[in-house]
């Protein structure tokens, strides 16, 4: 079992509630990535999510798409992102995953980023746009170097799709709770509960729910039948509003504790 | 006639090229596109409808015209212009409309989304959700709708919704992402028609296919007046989808050469012109919007901005058909400039009567150079993809800003 289910059946077994923030790397500077990273481990979070800025992101909303622009315009690559999360390690033992476009990490070169990631401390690795029909050399890859690979289903996922996620997934499965871009919304779809359970099916994984979770109440309606839920715009739009405050760390890490419910009982 | 070797694999594979590089929630949509593409090419019926419309609405056969002028003028190869710039709607991106808008007709989709450029699809997309009754909505970046504001108000004459996108380099990519975000939310009754031979399979192949009539109708036409086949075939390379339905065709014909001639901009720099072969210049494989193939891009793959005269060709990456014919050297690649595009634009209006859009015209500034090395023996047939009132203005800003 790698780091990031340890850290799953760990939270579970104390009754903590399943919790994933999203940040991108380098909004609002790299030095204040890596204090995030410290400040979201030490607020709760079950795995971090650690966003590398891409120029085109096709699958996320305005509030993301905006924060790696900011990011971009520090014109850093990957070995940067990378250092953020090798800082963080020598100071969190919280997992931490690498959410990215595909394209950055293929000009990296993908045996170059599995160790360098696993070097730096890095636990998982998920591809936005990378399905397990195109991850079959990656997916080699991040094994060679213990990396999970997580990987997304979609209420459109039909159940020969989610079998196959299945079986290359590890870690955990990341649920998308919509057909949409990432982005808050004022209601949860039922179409996400409906996910969890079809997943369940398949898969013995930890599985959490993301995007358009924004609320406090959303995040334990979650937790009612997910294993964590993760929280990515909300957050960053946070990150934005606050950016340059001299107490955004900390008031970060009051945003996260303030969206996990104190005792909710995961399932 | 040459049926090719060039298929892709099931996955839409040319090698390493192409495939399906989407989010999660795109697959399902690829997959029921596939499956319907897959029934349709094969039912009589559809071809039937399709061929009646092209012949009845669009106005195919096209002309192959004789450059009589142009030929004497370059002093080498006769030049023949295949006149995609004479079918309603003033290009060649009809040919795929029409194909496309059947499908979605076929899959019971009532809402259209479109991404465009030049503007050139995006009113081919207007002109058949039009015909059919369909919602239409066309993603256009804002830099673009500055550039090519006659042909976003003719897709709203024709009931469109038109959609700035104010992101990246306000240009097509941008609207491409834009496009891909409105479809991955409304997947269930939405569908994408997408432009070029581009994005995720089965795109590439099916664009490729509603556009191989060029080249099927072009080699009838040069071989019923030539008695030959054509030794040289020019085509301007955007996405690469009136170039791939030109030479498609005849990518089993050993003796005849191909050319694609990319946007070469103002310059050699990345970010100064739209060339994705131009290895020095910032080219080379990566991935964006679905698909593995050339891509103009800085050391850490951010797809870098582009720059053409032409907004039809402004675009960081090229269809993965392209990067397959390019690695395996089946075709030739080449670049020309803003200005030689322009010149070959002021010429062909003056010798031939005839308007090309600033695309069409980068292919016919090609077929100048290299029909001028060649003998009056040898044939040089041009794409001409477009007409060029769309660029009217663009032309008369640029001239006017020299003098
Ligand atoms: C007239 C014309 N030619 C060529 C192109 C380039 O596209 P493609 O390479 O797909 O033919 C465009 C695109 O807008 C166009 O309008």
């Amino acid at each position: 079992m790698g780091r990031i289910e340890t850290a799953f059946s760990q939270s579970h077994k104390e009754g903590k509630p399943g919790f994933i923030p999203f940040i991108t790397a380098g909004d609002p500077d790299l030095a204040t990535t890596t204090e995030l990273l410290v400040e979201l481990g030490n607020s709760g979070a079950t795995v971090i999510e650690l966003g590398v800025p891409f120029s085109d992101p096709m699958a996320d909303g305005p509030v993301i798409q905006r924060a790696s622009e900011r990011a971009l315009r520090h014109g850093f690559g990957l070995s940067e992102v990378l250092a953020c999360a090798a800082a963080a390690r020598a100071r969190i033992a919280t997992p931490i995953v690498l959410f990215s476009y595909f394209n950055p990490l293929l000009q990296y070169g993908v045996e170059k980023l599995a160790s360098d990631a696993a070097r730096a401390g890095v636990d998982g690795v998920l591809v936005t746009d990378l399905i397990p029909e195109e991850a079959v050399q990656f997916a080699a890859t991040l094994k060679s170097h213990n990396l999970d690979m997580i990987l997304l289903v979609a209420p459109t996922s039909t159940d020969a799709r989610l079998q196959l996620i299945a079986t290359h997934a590890s870690g955990f499965v990341y649920a998308v709770s919509r057909a949409g871009v990432t982005g808050a919304r004022e209601n949860l779809s039922e179409q996400a509960e409906l996910l969890v359970k079809r997943v369940r099916q398949f898969s013995s994984l930890p599985v959490a729910v993301g995007f358009g979770i924004s609320k406090a109440e959303q995040v334990a309606a979650t937790l009612r039948y997910a294993d964590a839920a993760v929280v990515g715009s909300a957050l960053v739009a946070q990150i934005e509003m606050r950016a340059g405050a001299p107490n955004l760390v900390p008031e970060i890490g009051k945003f996260a504790r303030s969206l996990i419910p104190a005792g909710v009982q995961t399932r | 006639m040459a049926e090719v070797e060039s298929q892709p694999d099931e996955l839409g594979h040319w090698g390493i090229y192409g495939g399906r590089y989407v989010p999660e929630t795109l697959m399902a949509p690829l997959e029921e596109l596939t499956a319907a593409y897959q029934a349709a090419r094969v039912d009589a019926a559809f071809a039937a409808e399709l061929a009646a419309l092209l012949q009845n609405f669009a106005g195919r056969p096209t002309p192959l015209s004789f450059a009589a002028r142009l030929t004497d003028h370059s002093r080498g190869a006769r030049i023949y212009l295949k006149r995609e710039d004479l079918l309603h709607t003033g290009a060649h991106k009809i040919n795929n409309t029409l194909g496309q808008v059947l499908l979605a007709r076929r899959m019971g989709k009532r809402r259209v989304i479109a991404e465009t450029g030049a503007g050139q699809h995006g009113v081919a997309t207007a002109t058949v959700c039009a015909l059919f009754g369909l919602d239409c909505v066309v993603y256009m970046g804002a830099e673009d709708m500055r550039r090519q504001a006659l042909n976003v108000f003719r897709m709203q004459l024709l009931g469109a919704e038109v959609r700035a996108v104010d992101a990246g380099s306000r240009t097509l990519k941008d609207a491409i992402n834009e496009a891909l975000r409105d479809w991955v939310t409304n997947v269930a009754d939405t569908y994408y028609l997408l432009g070029s031979a581009l994005g995720p399979h089965p795109y590439p192949v099916m664009v490729r296919d509603f556009q191989t009539v060029i080249g099927l109708e072009a080699r009838a036409q040069i071989v019923e007046r030539e008695g030959r086949l054509p030794d040289v075939l020019v085509a301007c390379v955007g996405g690469g989808s009136n170039s791939i339905g030109l030479f498609h065709p005849f990518l089993g014909d050993d003796k005849v050469r191909m050319v694609g001639v990319e946007a070469g901009g103002r310059g050699n720099e990345l970010g100064q012109h739209a060339a994705r072969f131009n290895q020095t210049g910032g080219g080379r494989p990566g991935v964006l919007q679905g698909t593995m193939s050339y891509v103009l891009q800085d050391a850490n793959g951010q797809i870098a901005n582009t720059h053409s005269i032409s907004a039809g060709l402004d675009y960081a990456s090229i269809g993965p058909e392209h990067a397959s014919l390019h690695d395996s050297g089946r075709v030739e690649y080449t670049s020309v400039s803003d200005a030689e595009a322009l010149k070959a634009f002021q010429l062909l209006a003056k010798l031939e009567g005839i308007i090309p859009a600033l695309e069409s015209a980068h292919a016919v500034a090609h077929a100048i150079k290299l029909a001028a090395e060649l003998t009056p023996d040898e044939i040089v047939l041009v794409n001409l993809s477009g007409r060029g009132d769309k660029d009217v203005n663009t032309v008369q800003e640029s001239l006017e800003s020299k003098t």
